[in-house]
This record gives C-alpha cells, structure tokens and sequence, in this order.
C-alpha cells in the first residue's frame, strides 16, 4: 500500500516533465532529421557535406513555387472562410433557438474523419455526382457526365470547400467552449439595452474576448489546412499539387536522392505555414484597429436582418452538405448498377461489403488497437498532468497552452518526415509502438483541452470534504474525483480515439506502409477510382469515431444506473 | 466518551503584510464557538487554516491545538476535523449508504462495517434512506446524512462553514437543533462560521465577531 502510494506521487510529481518531453522531444528531432538531410547531411544515404544543392533542386521543380502558394492561400483562405462562417453564425443566433438545433447537429461531424467527409464531397459535387445525378437530365440536359475539372481542379478550389467543411465543426466547438468560459449573456445584454443591434454587439463585446480563446485553434487550423495531406490527395489539385502533397511525392520516389529533396521541400513547408500565420496575424493587427476605429463611433447597426439570414443559410447549407456526403457515401458503398443521370442505383445490397470484409478487416483492427493505445496513453497522461497541477495549485497560462498546441501548430510533414528518417536510421519503422506513441502527440492536446475545464471546474469542497474525513489525496483522486469526472472522461477518451482513427500521415510516414490503417488505406483508394469500395472504406472510417461516442454517452448509465447525477450531466 | 478541545493559541493570519485576525480561543468538547463577521473579513480564511487547506499565499503564525496536539502544519486528512459546508455535498455517484461506508474509517468485515452504518442511521431514525441516490433526498435529509457522514469518521473536532444558509426558515431550526445535539452528544469541539445571527444565537456558546480581533 504505502509503495504503490509513493509509486503514484512520484508519477504525479513527474507527470509535466514527461509532457514536456512528449510535446517537445518529436518535434526537435523530427525538425532535426528534415534539417540535416535539406542541408545533404544523411550519411546512411551517403550524404556526408553541408550544401544548398538540394534546397535549390527543390525550388527548381517546375511548378514548386506554385505548389507554395496553393499551400499558402489554402491555409489562410479556408481559416478566413471558416472563422468567418462560425463567428457569424455565433453573433447572429447565439440565442436563438436554431442555434441550439445547429449545435446538436455539429458535435457529430466534427468526429466524421477529414478523408471520409472528403470522398463524400467528392461523390456530391464531382460531374458524375449525386447533385448533377438529381438536377439531370430534366434541369441540366445532361445524359453524360459533363468535361468539368470540379474535384481536383488547379486553384484547389475543392480542397478549399472540402477543407472548410471539417473546419467550421471544430472552430464551432472552440467558440462553443470558449463562450462558455466568459459571460457572454450578460455583456451581449448590457450592449443590446444600449440599442446595439445582435450582430454588431456581439463583434462589439463578446468578440474581443472571445477571440483571445480561440486564437490557439485558429492557428492550428491555419497550421493544418496549409498542410493537410490526406484531403489534398482526395480534392486537392494534381499538377502541380499543394506543397505537401508533392513532398509525399518525393519521399516515395524510387529515386533515393529524391529524399533529399523532400527534406528540402519540408523545410519550405514550414516557411510557407509560417508566412500564412504571419500573414494572419498582420490581418489580427488590421481588423482589431479597424474595429477600435469604429466602436467608438456610437453607431447601432440595428438593420442586421439581411446579414442574419445569410449566416443562417450558410450553416445550414453546410451542415445539409456534410449529411448529403455521408448519405452518399453510404449509398456508394451498397450500390449495385447505377447509370449515369439516374438518381439512385437500380439495386441496394451488401455484397460488396461481404466481399471486402476480410480485407478491410485488417486495417480496421489496426485502427482500433492504435486509437485504444494512443488514447488511454493521452487520457492517462491528462489527468495525471491535472491532478498535479491541482496539488500544486496551478492553473496553465496562455503561455503554458502554446506548449499543449505546439504539435498542432508545427506542420505535420514538417517534423513526422524528419521523424520516419530517424527511425528508418534505427531500424525502428514499420511497427507498432512507434505508429501508437506517434499517435499520442496528437492526441495529447485534445484530450488535456477536452479536460482541463471539467477537471478545474469540480467543485473543490468535495475533495476537501474527503479529506477532511481522513483520505488520502490518492484515494480522494480514484475514488472521487475520476468517478464523478466519468462523462467528460470517456467523452475524451471518444474524442481522443476519433482524432487517433483519423491520423493519416502519422500512420503512413511512421508505419512505413507496413501498419495499414482503415485511414491509409481508404485514402489509397482515391486514385483508383472504385466508389463503391471507397465508399465502403470511408464509411467503415465514419463508423469507428461514431461508435466510441456512443459508447460514451452509454457507459455512465450502464455503470451508475439510477444515479442522478450522470442523468442531469447529460442533459447540460 | 473522549473529551476532545480545539485552541487556537495566539492565531494570526496575514496577507502579504496585511494582518487579517489575531485570536485566540479555547472551544472545549461540546461547546459551539461561533464566528461572525462581514464578507472579506476572513471567516472562510480561519477555517482553511484549522481544517488544513490554507492557500500558500496567506501567513500563519501561533497554533491550532488538538487535543492538546499542535495539528497547525499537518495534512488536512491526518487532522480529524470534521468539515461541514453549506451544501451537503454528498458524493453523488454513491448511494447514502456507500457515502456513509466511505466516510468510516478502514477496518472490520463488509458485514460489520454496514452494520455500523446501519445503526448509526438507525439511530437517527433514517435508516430506510441507505440505498437511495443521495440526490432524491429532501435538503434537510441531506445536510443531516452529511453530518452523520462526519462524524463516523470519528472526528475530534467540528467546523461549520455556514451549514443553515441553503435551508429555509423553518426546517433550519429543526437541523441546527440536530447538528448541535449530536456535536453534544459526541463531546466535540465546534467552531461555526455564520453570518445570520438567530444560528450564533442557537448554538448557545460565546460569540466573537473577526472585526474585533484585527
């Protein structure tokens, strides 16, 4: 007993060192095997001399400098797209009753995988896709599909809408979380009685606040969309393609040398995500002068009506999208024979899915022990972390956060590539402790974001309660605190498994192909073209997040039948 | 049945410079001090300091006595001190039951530990509430399975933070009445902390309010 007591303190006591390591550690060895091989040091491939050569290779491949900009203009664009949607949407219905209908709907695609809302966009807008399939022949005229370049087109348009698809969830739920940390009915009262109109006086005085909580995920969305992989191999343009995408390219090309190159082009990758959060920040400057400028000018904008209705059919636009690409999806997988103007396939059946079962199985199992590891790692890993911070009175800055969002800020091309040289060096690629450790860094963040207020917000005359009826911080911390924290603890732990289930390059860098995941591989399935069998893949993706938030919204009750107290969480 | 006592000898508090209250007060065993005083005068402040869970940013100096034992820089869960606040706060993922079975100290069979719980429920005539959610639980039944709660952890002292606030007028007298029985009946110390006069006036024991002991 007393051992196990000691073994437990010093683990707490540890835990915010092993985060540091955790969050920090990938990150400089992975930038320092991209660095080294970009400068021609590798010597396991014989490179052995410092040089510019492979830089000025990189920015001598036809096409690079346009694959930099698409890098560019699609981070900041699908972020200013997003944010712009959602904070909209915020100050126009915050307290309306379609606000909370929306929010019901957005907590459940925000787990939908980035891959698998891709192919369903895919399967909606491409010129053989449902939409055109319903409005032809009658609307259209169309009896074949037409010559259009709608998915992977050259200005990445479709990787743009694709991307803002998956965007506007998340950037939903961190303003949601955000506004429920500042009072923000009371000060949207205080500006109203003034006589300023819904939209105006939540810019006006809800915003700048809110803005300081959000500005973290903004980046990160930033950091993501400008160099997202799995999306831009499904929508995203192909000659040239976006930055990382042709990175990829390189680090799979038979050509050994080419790794070099890619190193290279990993170093522009992290220029390029740079000078899009720079140029964000530069609009951050401008839009807060502006805003100075104007709300002292007393104006009400009470006449918000026409903006209002532009939000709202905008979110709903979106959210009717995001449910039409899972339909389709779902439609794609069991299809039998379906003509091309035809709106539904003439059969429905399971055949395909029978035929396929055994192959998808494999990499679905993969997923799943990955998510189980890499989740339980992180969940633990956060509550050990917040308990420690409560025994010593702590609660993380601003500053502190940066860290906790350091891996979702830093472009996973960048450092993973450096990472999977280091390990192929070693002979440590291909299994599966690397994969599921690799996993947990970017589940980390989540599972302490998704935590962190629920653990600091229970009320804490309940600890003192059992204290002062004898226990010891340990047993206050089993037997207290975590079974009272149930719902936000498995809701993380469903979170942390969907984010883990939607990894992409982490698995295929870090596995080395030889972990195949339901992810790796229904993203493999992209060029060839197959949608019934994408279909079934995606849908399998969908399927796995979906399944552990239902487990966690099902557990509490099964473990505490009849307790209130996990019935009224439910509710709030 | 033990005596118990609880004195603060020459307890000083301070903030910074800032020197919040000077006291210095013997409660012996049975016996309800209570301590009145505005909001920010430091009333919760003392009662951090005796129960253990004084913030690092507060200086103390003196001592807090129990039983003769200075307890002033010990954990608060080696100190025995029963705490009770103005919600009930009983855990609500345990039945009454299991809250009362955590609150005892280790030892015994399963069996003979529910029988001690049974009794002492028993005893107070609330023995059909054992298995119920304590959440379904009226507000005065709550505070009183709390207290029950505390002192089958086999306090030497009581500390009262306000326990009546959330009670309406009429059940308050009632679960005052009952809290300062059983304090009486176990011997023990009570400190109360209590902004509403009529309670001071009840607990029937000296009366100090902070703003005279700057």
């Amino acid at each position: 007993m007393h051992m196990t007591n000691r073994a437990l303190n010093i683990l707490f006591w540890a835990a915010p060192f092993l985060v540091i390591l955790l969050l920090t550690a990938p990150l400089l060895a992975g930038l320092l095997g991209v660095a080294a091989p970009a400068l021609g040091y590798f010597p396991t491939l014989g490179g052995l001399e410092l040089t510019w050569d492979h830089l000025h290779k990189a920015m001598h491949v036809p096409g690079f400098w346009h694959s930099v900009h698409l890098s560019i203009w699609i981070g900041l664009a699908t972020t200013l797209i997003s944010f712009v949607i959602v904070v909209g949407f915020f100050a126009a219905f915050w307290d309306a009753p379609i606000f909370g209908k929306i929010t019901r709907f957005i907590s459940p695609l925000m787990s939908v995988p980035h891959a698998a809302a891709a192919f369903g966009f895919a399967f909606l807008f491409a010129p053989s896709g449902w939409l055109i399939r319903i409005l032809s022949p009658w609307a259209t005229g169309f009896d074949r599909p037409p010559d259009w370049l709608i998915i992977n087109d050259p200005l990445g348009y479709a990787l743009l809408a694709g991307l803002v698809l998956k965007e506007v969830p998340f950037l939903f739920l961190m303003c949601l979380t955000a506004a429920s940390q500042i009072n923000v009915d009371q000060r949207l009262k205080l500006a109203r009685t003034l006589g300023y109109g819904r939209i105006w006086a939540w810019l006006t005085v809800v915003m700048p606040a809110l803005y300081r909580q959000i500005r973290l995920p903004i980046f990160a969305v930033i950091a993501f969309s400008s160099s997202v992989v799995d999306v831009a191999l499904i929508l995203g343009p192909n000659l040239p393609p976006s930055l990382p995408v042709q990175i990829l390219r390189w680090m799979n090309d038979p050509d050994i040398e080419m790794r070099f190159v890619a190193a290279a082009g990993a170093v522009f990758q992290l220029a390029a995500t740079l000078v899009a959060l720079l140029i964000w920040r530069l609009l951050e400057m401008l839009c807060s002068y502006l805003m100075r400028q104007m709300q002292t000018k007393g104006m009400r904008h009470q006449n918000d009506q026409i903006l209002r209705g532009l939000f709202s059919g905008t979110m709903l636009t979106l959210v009717l999208i995001s449910m039409a690409s899972l339909i389709i999806l779902g439609i794609w997988s069991l299809a039998g024979y379906w003509r091309f103007p035809e709106a539904l396939p003439r059969s429905m059946n399971f055949s395909r899915w029978m035929e396929n079962a055994p192959y998808f199985w494999g990499p679905t199992f993969n997923a799943i022990q990955i998510g189980i590891v890499a989740t339980l790692i992180s969940v633990g890993q956060t509550l050990i972390c917040l308990e420690n911070e409560c025994r010593h009175n702590i609660r993380l800055t601003q500053k502190a956060l940066r860290l906790i969002y350091l891996p979702l800020i830093v472009p996973q091309i960048a450092f993973i590539s450096g990472i999977s040289i280091l390990l192929v060096r070693y002979g440590l690629d291909g299994s599966f402790w690397p994969v599921a450790l690799m996993h947990v860094v970017f589940v980390f963040p989540y599972t302490y974001l998704a935590l962190e207020a629920s653990f600091h917000d229970l009320d804490p005359r309940y600890m003192q309660t059992a204290a002062a009826l004898g226990k010891s911080q340990n047993r206050i911390f089993f037997q207290i605190k975590l079974p009272m924290l149930l719902r936000p603890i498995l809701t993380a732990l469903a979170l942390g498994f969907a984010i883990s289930v939607a990894q992409y390059l982490p698995t295929l860098l870090i596995g080395a192909g030889r972990v195949p995941t339901i992810t790796t591989e229904a993203v493999a399935l992209a060029s060839g073209g197959d949608r019934r069998l994408i279909g079934i893949y995606a849908l399998v993706q969908t399927l796995l997040p979906a399944v552990g938030f239902a487990l966690a919204l099902a557990l509490p009750k099964l473990l505490y039948p009849n307790k209130i107290y996990f019935a009224k969480q439910r509710e709030a | 049945m033990v005596e118990h006592s609880l004195h603060l000898k020459d307890l000083r508090i301070s903030l910074g410079d800032e020197l919040l209250f000077h006291l210095d007060a013997e409660i012996k065993a049975g016996e309800v001090l209570s301590v009145m005083g505005p909001s920010g005068s430091g009333k919760s402040t003392l009662l951090n300091a005796i129960s253990g869970f004084l913030s690092p940013r507060f200086t103390c100096e003196g001592q807090i006595l129990l039983d003769g034992q200075d307890v002033t820089h010990q954990d608060p869960s080696l100190r025995k001190i029963g705490l009770m606040f103005q919600d009930p706060l009983l855990f609500p993922h345990m039945s009454v039951e299991d809250n009362l079975l955590f609150a005892l100290p280790r030892g015994g069979s399963k069996h003979e530990r529910c029988e001690k719980v049974r009794e002492k429920l028993r005893a107070v005539n609330l023995e059909e509430l054992g298995p119920r959610d304590p959440l379904t639980l009226s507000g005065g039944q709550q505070s009183r399975i709390a207290l029950m709660r505390l002192l089958l952890s086999n306090p030497r002292a009581l500390l009262l933070d306000e326990p009546f606030s959330s009670l309406d007028v009429e059940l308050r007298a009632r679960v005052r009445q009952f809290v300062f029985a059983q304090a009486r009946e176990n011997r023990l110390p009570v400190l109360m902390v209590t902004h509403d006069q009529a309670d001071a006036e009840a607990a029937g024991g000296p009366i100090i309010n902070l703003l005279n002991h700057k």
